[in-house]
């Protein structure tokens, strides 16, 4: 027996200034199945949903709830129809209480006065319906991240959402948050709610879909049922070719340690200790992969290396050379390379041209001066030479580095940081918001860095990404490492629990 | 000294404080609403010197000064609807929008009273309304209960002030829309409504506050207000935005005021230094303002205009 259809929407098409964002995308879902739709950034999976949301308009095409032709203006209008969103940046005010979260924007029972205990009780119910598990008195901003987004799951039951869209919802959660998360899903569509998940996360969509949608550049490339689908497939049908998943990894002698941390201590920017005696090393010729839950000290102990952050306590040395506290051009010097975690902002200079961008840390080198100025010849030469190297697609070297795609940018910045011989590498989220060619191809380098007998320390949220890469893995908890562990031999669960700050002896065979 | 510790002068200081307090009280109250929406009017010295005018001049034709109150009020909600225009609508700058918005009614107020009035003529004010019983009691009575009407209206405006905040819906999206606009908007609370019923309600306040001001001193002069309202924008940082912490703050402004005057009419203070003494209540509320002020954070939003998908 088929399910009713919940929502179709046909032939949606909405233009942006020199961008078909969606170009006659054909979606649906069914009450009481879970309709991923899979695509990079840019793929038009967010211009999709925010169609459906009301956020925009779209230009051309229908979209239909329970077989009715509808008009969907505003968020309000989509509330209406019974459609909730779950914003990957959570829409919650933190200065509110659970209760007065969900209440807003809801007509109340006492006319213009709050009628809060009555929306408490509901909560509570549909907290231990859901088994969400929240207290509809706790203020938000008292909240972790996983509840945090448990209080949008019932902001959305609460309106009796039928049609529920979670937007990249596992981003900030660790493992074990998630298969929590997955269960609470699977009880809403038992309950014959539709929903639509959007993420880039293969293995959850696999884990999670009935059905998979996949959009590239605007359009639908793939629609399969989740029997049908592979990792490889799934991937292909999203950029277009063949891809692959997992990278080759000559095998590297690793030696001596060339970045050595002790009892390092980094105040964070709200004056707590972000980073708390920290111990870590990493050798020539490995990449140590940083596993951990967003907001764990990853930020702060990577720009405390690189000299963009003052060091409280404790020592930072590279290839046995002090660099406790030194300036970021001297911690240079000594052999570091930093791709940091913010590209646009302390990776590139957005409204410098590509040349520019690449001169940054170079500029005042021999080569590139004559008689006391620039050369540009030389300049131009360099420059071209590395976008070539590391197949930076730019219309030309004076083109704005802001108008670049993403994964260019950070093509761009690995071509500056690595064409010196670094002895340590630097690579804090360097594939997030890149799309799949890009990150394969930053992935290749950074194990080609690692064959030069560089020692890379890799911060990552995205633990595929670190299975893959790692020799080994490390995982930080609240400043601290609280576990190291060989990549080969790992598995995602005990990284997950350390990630949640279970300590590794806690964790049985 | 001795002299200033007699029963009669400690009564008249409390007694003056609580009604010098009272135009910046509901100034103040006034502009805590906008705020708390995400809104910094600027403006409210000169909406309070259009009101003052408007209010003056009403009670100079009528001699009604509940009249005088009811026409500040008005003027200040029309000048309220505009500064709403300009910062929610049109999305100017609101560090300097608000000063626009000064400057032309520091200058309206001056032009309309020259053009219509001339040279200053006294209105009649407000009479004491004597609490029964309460006004009785000892030393309290000619403290708390012994005051006109308007004064016991603006500390009332302290309760209900507390009260739409916290206990109605129109006070949960205020505080939403003041925090994250987006969110609100995003469960269908309109921001844009929100931010123009606040900022009206600051301008009408704000309106009553100079009319009440004017109507108080019986007298209407260029620029009357002296600057209280920016001192009751000082006095909404003071007060972390709280209602009671706004009261607080007026009431430390006006007992200082009070206490000033009172120094310089017993020839405490000698006159060469009176220019200095009058400094006096600003210096303690910037102070306050500094100690207080860092241990409360502003409304998320305050002074960033909203745009739907930005």
């Amino acid at each position: 027996m088929a399910e009713p259809q919940l929502l179709e929407m046909r032939g949606i098409v909405k233009r942006f200034p020199g961008v078909l964002a969606n170009d006659g995308v054909d979606f649906d879902v069914r009450a009481g199945e879970v309709h991923t739709l899979l695509g990079e950034n840019g793929a038009g999976k967010s211009t999709l949903m925010k169609i459906l949301y009301g956020l925009y308009a779209a230009d051309e095409g229908e979209v239909r709830l329970e077989g009715a032709s509808v008009e969907i203006a505003s968020p309000t209008d989509a509330i209406a129809h019974g459609i909730g969103m779950i914003h990957q940046h959570f829409m919650l005010v933190d200065t509110l209480t659970v209760a007065e979260n969900v209440a807003l924007g809801l007509e109340s029972s006492r006319g213009i006065l709050t009628d809060l205990d009555r929306v408490s009780e509901r909560i509570a119910d549909l907290s231990v319906r859901y088994g969400l598990h929240i207290d509809p008195e706790a203020v938000i901003w008292q909240l972790a991240v996983g509840q945090r987004q448990r209080v949008e799951i019932i902001k959305a039951l609460y309106r009796d959402a039928r049609l529920l869209i979670l937007d990249e919802p596992t981003a900030v959660l660790t493992p074990q948050e998630v298969d929590q998360l997955f269960v609470t899903l699977r009880q809403m569509t038992s309950d014959g709610r539709g929903l639509i998940f959007i993420s880039h996360k293969l293995h959850e969509v696999l884990a999670l879909s009935d059905r998979i949608t996949v959009l590239r550049h605007g359009r639908v490339t793939g629609n399969v049922a989740v029997e049908d689908a592979t990792r490889q497939g799934l991937a292909e049908m999203m950029v277009g070719r063949q891809v692959q998943m997992v990278p080759d990894k000559p095998t590297v002698v690793t030696t001596e340690p060339v970045l050595k941390i002790e009892k390092l201590t980094v105040m964070g920017d709200r004056g707590d200790e972000a980073v708390r005696g920290l111990d870590l090393e990493v050798r020539a010729g490995e990449i140590l992969g940083i596993a951990g839950v967003s907001g764990n000290g990853q930020r702060e102990l990577a720009q405390s290396i690189a000299g963009l952050r003052g060091v409280e306590s404790g020592t930072v040395q590279i290839d046995g050379a002090d660099v406790t506290n030194l300036r970021p051009a001297e911690v240079r010097a000594q052999g570091l390379a930093y791709v940091p975690e913010e590209r646009m902002h302390t990776g590139a200079i957005a409204g410098f041209s590509v040349t520019e961008n690449l001169l940054l840390i170079d500029h005042g080198d021999k080569r590139f001066v004559s008689r006391g100025l620039l050369d540009f010849g030389a300049i131009r030469k360099h420059c071209q030479g590395l976008v070539d190297e590391y197949d930076v697609k730019t219309p030309g070297l004076d083109t704005p580095s802001q108008t670049l795609s993403g994964g260019n940018i950070q093509k761009m910045i690995l071509a500056r940081e690595l064409s010196g011989t670094p002895k340590v590498l630097i690579a804090a989220q360097p594939t997030r918001g890149v799309d799949i060619g890009a990150s394969e191809y930053i992935h290749r380098r950074l194990i080609e860095q690692r064959s030069e007998s560089t020692g890379v320390l890799m911060v990552s949220e995205d633990l595929d990404e670190v299975f893959a890469l790692s020799d080994r893995i490390a995982v930080i908890y609240e400043g601290q490492i609280i576990g190291i562990v060989d990549a080969a031999t790992a598995t995602r669960e005990a990284v997950g629990l350390m990630m949640a700050g279970v300590e590794p002896e806690a964790i049985g065979e | 000294m001795s002299q200033l510790f007699t029963e009669t002068v400690l009564i008249a200081i409390v007694a003056s404080g609580i009604r010098l307090a009272v135009p910046l009280l509901l100034a103040s109250l006034g502009e805590m609403y906008g705020q708390r929406s995400g809104v910094l009017n600027l403006g409210v010295d000169g909406i309070m010197l259009l009101g003052a005018f408007g209010g003056y001049y009403a009670v100079l034709r009528s001699g009604n000064v509940w009249f005088g109150l009811v026409v500040g009020a008005a003027v200040g909600m029309a000048l309220g609807l505009a500064s709403a225009v300009i910062s929610v609508t049109l999305q100017a700058e609101q560090g300097i929008s608000g000063i626009g918005v000064f400057l032309f009614g520091l200058g309206m107020s001056d032009l309309l009273f020259q053009k219509m009035v001339g040279t200053p003529v006294p209105i009649t004010s407000f009479s004491d309304v004597h609490i029964p019983l309460l006004a009785d009691i000892p030393v309290l009575g000619g403290m708390l209960f012994q005051h006109s009407m308007v004064v016991y209206l603006a500390f009332a405006a302290v309760p209900v002030s507390f009260f739409v905040l916290n206990r109605t819906t129109f006070g949960m999206n205020i505080r939403a829309v003041g925090e994250n606009p987006e969110a609100a908007d995003s469960l269908g609370v309109s921001v844009t409504r929100v931010r123009y019923a606040t900022v009206t309600i600051g301008g009408t306040m704000a309106g009553f506050a100079g009319a009440a001001l004017a109507i108080d001193l019986g007298i209407f002069q260029q620029n009357l207000t002296n600057a209280a309202g920016f001192i009751a924008i000082a006095l909404v940082y003071f007060g972390a935005w709280r209602p009671v912490g706004v009261m607080a703050g007026a009431l430390l402004y006006g007992f200082v005021n009070a206490l000033v005057l009172q120094l310089k009419t017993l020839g405490i203070i000698p006159r060469s230094w009176s220019d200095i003494a009058a400094m006096a209540p600003a210096v303690v509320t910037i102070l306050a303002l500094v100690v207080v002020a860092q241990r409360f954070r502003q409304p998320a939003a305050l002074t960033k205009p909203f745009t739907r998908g930005s």
